[in-house]
């Protein structure tokens, strides 16, 4: 029996149409593969050439993050580190919309709006280093600690925003006072029963939340096929809010398009889901071997979307921006990679007796106890130090 | 004074914790417009509006997760479980976040969080409405674990609970909510959340009870004065720290332990107790600590639960063995 004739009315193909491996036609884009400038008609915008050198700036420095905390883990500095090559634009496009105002969950892969936020990726180093399970005060940043556990975060992101309702903050008009939040979280977490429980909440109480999915295409080894047979942004509509489709290797599109979904929110008109439609060019973390599920002729293909060749190409062609612009770009990202290397290795190893007096607001009798054990039994070796 | 049973003293206490700071919301499936189904939150929703006595969906992971961003956010929310048997799709928030988001932001992150579940059997219900999980929650560090045995605990002990600074989970032990009631006076001094409570003097042996078995262990104290035999009744309160210090004192005058949970006995609260009284107690015991629990079987069908649940009975039964080995 094929799906034409079960009886159960017409197939996915003739609901969404035809699979395309680029995005489809439902792909919002600004900013072309080759760097021609293209127009849409509900997201297009004007962008100056300081904000798009700010564009290139941001996404070339975080690359070189990544590219820098990849290599120390392979230097045996860092016991594991998350990339994020290729998902560049997505991350700074999302991460340049948000005001201070706002709030953002990550999950563990969001260097690059870590990085929006003023977060030292020193930071982000510490954790994957394992010196701490995340080194910055979330209310510094409005950036909450990396969620390792898939999707779990969105669901705090929906209660903060629920939160945000009853402070008063969400469609006020005024634009100093009004806020929102941003969820991050994956193709593979769209799977999890918190996603999609954040769905149903956050379209309940109509919260200020905007979730936006970088489908990189993989999670681990299991394509974007293993976890929906439609595509994801089309999810939304089915939990009752909108969903767009924006090409995540498009800096300026999914800038765009990412800030009206936050001055949606923020003007109480509830949640969107943005698919943030990527790639991810390296493995799922340094532990991961992409050899063994993907074709490298698939790899290939995308390197020529490349969001940062992309943006370059424009800012040459038009002479927004020159050599000594670029050559300055890269001597920042030769100085960022020094720091990087000199401070993790300069980083102190956490201290034992540290962990006890972190698990409550005040250390309970009975862990006090299991501490002062500890410290005598540390005490009891000749010439400890701790 | 008012005479208020566990229902009416859980739901003064949530009143009272509301009033006292508009930081406090209560969020669970019909806990507004229905005021629950056991009637806990009876009146609230009207009194405090729909933003701060929130129907949820029925969702409980969507629940507790929610409840960590508005604790984030910087509110005290109070999250209403319907059953105990409902709170694992919720385990992994309890236990991945609420539990670990003080440790993981080094103190930064305060989770000021009350997770309520009625616990416990004796209500003739379905599967999954009678469990007592309160070991799963105990061996997680960064919860605190507590639970009310009457009237008088409820209305105080729900209110310290909402003030505390970190996540407790809350165990009410449901057959008890429309049972007996007691004089409440709310101008008296609580005792504090974090304690155990000698609420017998006996001489010959501790029985140690929390929650529903408290009852139960104070019926077998009296039935057994009546044999002449002389048992101290404590009853724990939190489960989560531990308060050992009126255990041991009780443990070294009687010299004979025995623990009453309706949970199941392999791993649960009783080996804990076993343990601690063992290393701190051991010259002063006549007997091994004995417990008396739910049979190490999934809950029964209610049919059978009063034989599966530990009752007067087995508690004596429990109490001759010790006193005889």
């Amino acid at each position: 029996m094929t799906p034409h004739d079960s009886g159960f009315g017409p197939d996915l193909v003739e609901v969404f149409g035809p699979k395309h491996e680029d995005g489809g036609p439902e792909l919002i884009q600004l900013l072309t593969p080759e760097g021609e400038r293209v127009h849409h008609p509900e997201f297009d915008m004007d962008f100056s050439a300081e904000q798009l050198r700010g564009f290139y700036r941001d996404m070339a420095l975080v690359r070189r993050v990544d590219v820098e905390a990849t290599a120390l883990q392979r230097h045996g500095e860092l016991g594991i580190w998350a990339q994020l090559l290729g998902q560049e634009a997505a991350q700074i496009g999302a991460g340049r919309a948000i005001r201070p105002n706002d709030y953002v969950f990550p999950t563990y892969r969001e260097h690059g709006v870590a990085w929006c936020r003023g977060v030292d990726p020193l930071h982000l180093i510490s954790l994957f280093r394992g010196v701490d399970h995340g080194g910055w005060n979330p209310k510094d940043h409005n950036f909450n600690l990396y969620t390792i556990v898939i999707g779990a975060q969105t669901l705090h992101a929906v209660g903060y925003a629920m939160g945000m309702q009853r402070d008063g903050v969400v469609g006020t008009g005024d634009p100093e006072r009004d806020a929102c939040v941003l969820a991050h979280f994956g193709d593979g977490a769209s799977s999890q029963g918190d996603v999609n429980e954040s769905f149903i909440f956050a379209a309940s109480y109509n919260a200020p939340v905007v979730f936006f999915c970088q489908n990189n295409q993989w999670a681990i080894s299991e394509p974007i096929e293993r976890q929906s047979r439609i595509p994801l942004y089309q999810r939304a509509l089915g939990f009752g809010f909108p969903g767009v489709r924006v090409d995540g290797n498009d800096v300026l599109a999914t800038y765009a398009v990412t800030q009206a979904a936050l001055q949606r929110a923020r003007d109480g008109q509830g949640p969107t889901f943005i698919e943030a439609y990527t790639y991810r060019m390296g493995a799922h973390t340094t532990t991961d071997d992409p050899t063994r599920y993907r074709l490298s002729t698939d790899v290939e293909s995308w390197k020529l979307k490349d969001p940062i060749a992309r943006l370059e190409v424009y800012l040459k062609r038009n002479g927004y921006a020159g050599d000594d612009f670029f050559a300055d770009i890269a001597a920042e990202a030769d100085a960022i990679g020094h720091t990087l290397r000199e401070g993790t290795k300069a980083m102190p190893d956490p201290k034992p007796l540290d962990i006890f007096d972190r698990v409550y607001s005040e250390i309970t009798p009975e862990l006090a106890a299991q501490r002062d054990g500890f410290t005598a039994y540390l005490e009891s070796f000749e010439g400890a130090v701790h | 004074m008012t005479k208020v049973t566990l229902a009416k003293g859980l739901n003064m206490g949530l009143r009272k914790a509301m009033e006292a700071d508009d930081k406090v919301l209560l969020m669970g499936e019909d806990v507004g417009t229905l005021g629950g189904v056991f009637r806990i939150t009876d009146g609230l929703q009207k009194d405090f509006g729909e933003d701060r006595v929130i129907d949820s969906p029925l969702a409980e992971s969507g629940i507790v997760g929610t409840a960590v961003g508005m604790a984030m956010r910087g509110y005290r929310p109070v999250v209403e479980i319907q059953f105990d048997g409902f709170v694992y799709p919720a385990y992994d928030q309890i236990v991945c976040q609420v539990a670990k988001l003080h440790f993981r932001s080094q103190g930064r992150i305060k989770m000021p969080m009350v997770i309520r579940i009625p616990f416990g059997g004796g209500i003739g219900a379905v599967e999954h409405h009678s469990e007592s999980p309160e070991a799963q929650f105990a061996h997680t560090p960064g919860l605190k674990v507590v639970t009310c045995s009457n009237p008088v605990d409820g209305y105080w002990m729900i209110q310290q609970a909402i003030a505390h600074d970190d996540p407790v989970i809350f165990l009410e032990p449901k057959r008890q909510y429309h049972a007996e009631k007691a004089e409440l006076d709310e101008s008296a001094t609580p005792v504090p959340l974090f304690s155990s409570q000698l609420v017998r003097h006996g001489s010959d042996a501790t029985l140690l009870a929390y929650g529903p078995t408290v009852k139960t262990a104070m019926k077998a104290a009296e039935a057994a004065a009546g044999e002449g035999k002389s048992l101290e009744v404590i009853d724990l309160r939190t489960l989560s720290p531990l308060d050992m210090g009126p255990v041991f004192d009780s443990v070294r005058r009687t010299g004979r332990a025995v623990v009453v949970h309706e949970a199941h006995v392999n791993l649960g609260l009783g080996a804990e107790l076993s343990a601690r009284i063992t290393e701190e107690c051991f010259y002063s015991l006549e007997a091994p600590v004995l417990r008396v629990g739910g049979f190490d079987t999934p809950y029964p069908a209610s049919r059978l639960e009063e034989d599966w649940l530990p009752d007067l009975d087995r508690v004596l039964d429990a109490v001759d063995r010790s006193l005889e080995f």
